[in-house]
């Protein structure tokens, strides 16, 4: 058979290997799925930490070119995931400025890059869900005694769903990426070969039943992201 | 030395005074009512008191301290010693003991049996499971006046209180005030109701266009026959 000419019949057959490879929890789809939930998940928590606070403050304070800070956040939402990868192997290669942490090529420098990556969509969803919090909130915290940190999370517990949604969002992006996971993971088998640079390769060579495996398992994350989201905005 | 000392204070909004030379003198125990038309500037002196606001100029001094010069960390000493309850209060997502322990919980205290008997004294017992978003105009009000309650305040901080409210919660939020007399607070209770005014407050100071142009006991205020001020301030009413 040719490479990159599949009949219906072996995509068919491929979809019910899958199937197979995911019921039977086969040790490679776990683990890959397993690395990926882990990765992505330690990236939306780090970043959560820095990126929520500093949205918070942003949105608190008045500062010349807050507007353009803000605008520029925008426009960062939707930053070229290979873009990043090139500037974080950049920064972690060798001779780059965080070279002496060696990570590049490692899980914790695919971590550094989607915390890089979901930065901007983090730092803009706190600042938009914390903007509908009205003043008199803030007021009524601090005329009750609370401290700056204090009022700042009284203002995020206001809009916690919105907030718990825009981890979603982050979550959702970091998981689904390439770019970085690619140039800074480097797709090494069985430490930083993740779902999407499995599918990647997996298809490349003709593997299509792991790569079916994969990508269903895939969907479904995005998929369930996607509901739970949803909910969150309806409430 | 007075316990609360409000010195020329002024406040402008984009050049514009809202308050101008404000001057008075306070002790504990006294209930102040400020009375003054709609736009007088009466949230606006409240929001200073709390510092929420920065005065133009004019100084307030709580002891003796110049509130003013002190550093964030210095005033959020002093504002704890304070609490204000807003013209519309708002509630925080949660259950009205989430809401009422507020204040108590940021202090790191206990809340237990003080909100228990706030909420007695503003008369909706059994009510620290319900969300307090769901409650009536004139329930917020009285869960605002015990969420400042519970802090036992040595300043305590009214605005309309009542204004919102039906006779019958109008008339159980005054006595609460009026319970608070013969105590060491001190509360500064700004009204449009001359009613209330004279039933509640030991002196009263009327706020016109941002001046304070009378100040003294309500039996003097109210019965000095200046009826040209009075009427004035009536119109609005
Ligand atoms: N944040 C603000 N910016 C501009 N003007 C304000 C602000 N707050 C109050 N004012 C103005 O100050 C005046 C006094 O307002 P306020 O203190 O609310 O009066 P009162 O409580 O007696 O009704 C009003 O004319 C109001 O429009
Ligand atoms: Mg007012």
């Amino acid at each position: 058979m040719k490479k990159g000419s599949f009949g219906l019949e072996e995509i068919w057959g491929g979809l019910l290997r899958a199937f197979e490879l995911i019921i039977t929890l086969d040790p490679e789809v776990v683990g890959i799925t397993a690395r990926s939930l882990y990765i992505s998940l330690a990236s939306v928590f780090l970043s959560s930490l820095i990126d929520i606070p500093l949205g918070a403050m942003i949105e608190s304070k008045e500062f010349w070119g807050k507007r353009g800070i803000i605008s520029l956040i925008h426009t960062l939402y939707s930053l070229p995931t290979v873009t990043v990868g090139l500037l974080v192997y950049l920064i972690l290669s060798r001779n780059g400025p965080l070279g002496s942490l060696e990570i590049l090529y490692t899980p914790a420098g695919m971590v550094l890059g989607q915390m890089i990556l979901i930065t901007p969509i983090m730092i803009g969803l706190t600042i938009s869900a914390l903007g509908e919090v009205s003043p008199q909130v803030k007021d009524t915290a601090k005329s009750l005694g609370a401290s700056e940190l204090q009022i700042m999370i009284t203002t995020i517990n206001e809009v916690r769903s919105a907030m718990l949604a825009a981890v979603l969002l982050g979550f959702g992006r970091a998981i689904s990426e390439v770019g970085v996971a690619m140039m800074i993971g480097g797709n090494i088998r069985g430490y930083t070969r993740v779902l999407t640079t499995a599918i990647s390769l997996e298809t490349s060579i003709g593997n299509l039943e792991l790569s079916m495996a994969l990508g269903i398992i895939l969907l479904s994350i995005s998929l369930l992201v996607n509901l739970v989201m949803n909910r969150l905005q309806r409430r | 030395m007075a316990f609360l000392e409000l010195e020329a204070l002024g406040k402008a909004y984009g050049g514009v005074d809202v308050l101008q030379g404000i001057s008075i003198n306070l002790s504990r125990g006294e209930i102040l009512g400020i009375i003054g038309p709609t736009g007088s500037g009466k949230t606006t002196l409240l929001r200073l008191v709390n510092l929420l606001e920065a005065p133009s100029c004019g100084n307030i001094r709580l002891e003796g301290l110049t509130l003013n010069d002190l550093t964030e960390k210095e005033k959020l000493l002093a504002r704890r010693r304070m609490a204000m309850v807003f013209q519309r209060p708002v509630m925080f997502k949660g259950s009205v003991q989430e809401n009422v322990s507020y204040g108590l919980k940021i202090r790191g205290k206990k809340d237990q049996q003080i909100v228990k008997s706030a909420l007695e004294a503003v008369n909706l017992s059994g009510y620290e499971s319900r969300d307090a978003s769901c409650l009536s105009g004139g329930e917020m009000q009285r869960i605002a006046l015990a969420r400042a309650l519970v802090l036992q305040p040595e300043i305590l901080l009214l605005d309309e209180p009542t204004a919102n409210l039906d006779p019958k919660s109008a008339a159980a939020i005054d006595r609460i005030i009026q319970s608070l007399v013969g105590q060491s607070t001190l509360v500064i209770l700004a009204t449009h109701n001359m009613l209330q005014c004279k039933r509640l407050a030991s002196r009263v100071a009327v706020l016109m266009k941002g001046r304070m142009v009378a100040v003294g006991k309500p039996e003097e205020v109210f019965d000095l026959r200046q009826e040209h001020l009075m009427s004035e301030i009536a119109v609005p009413w």
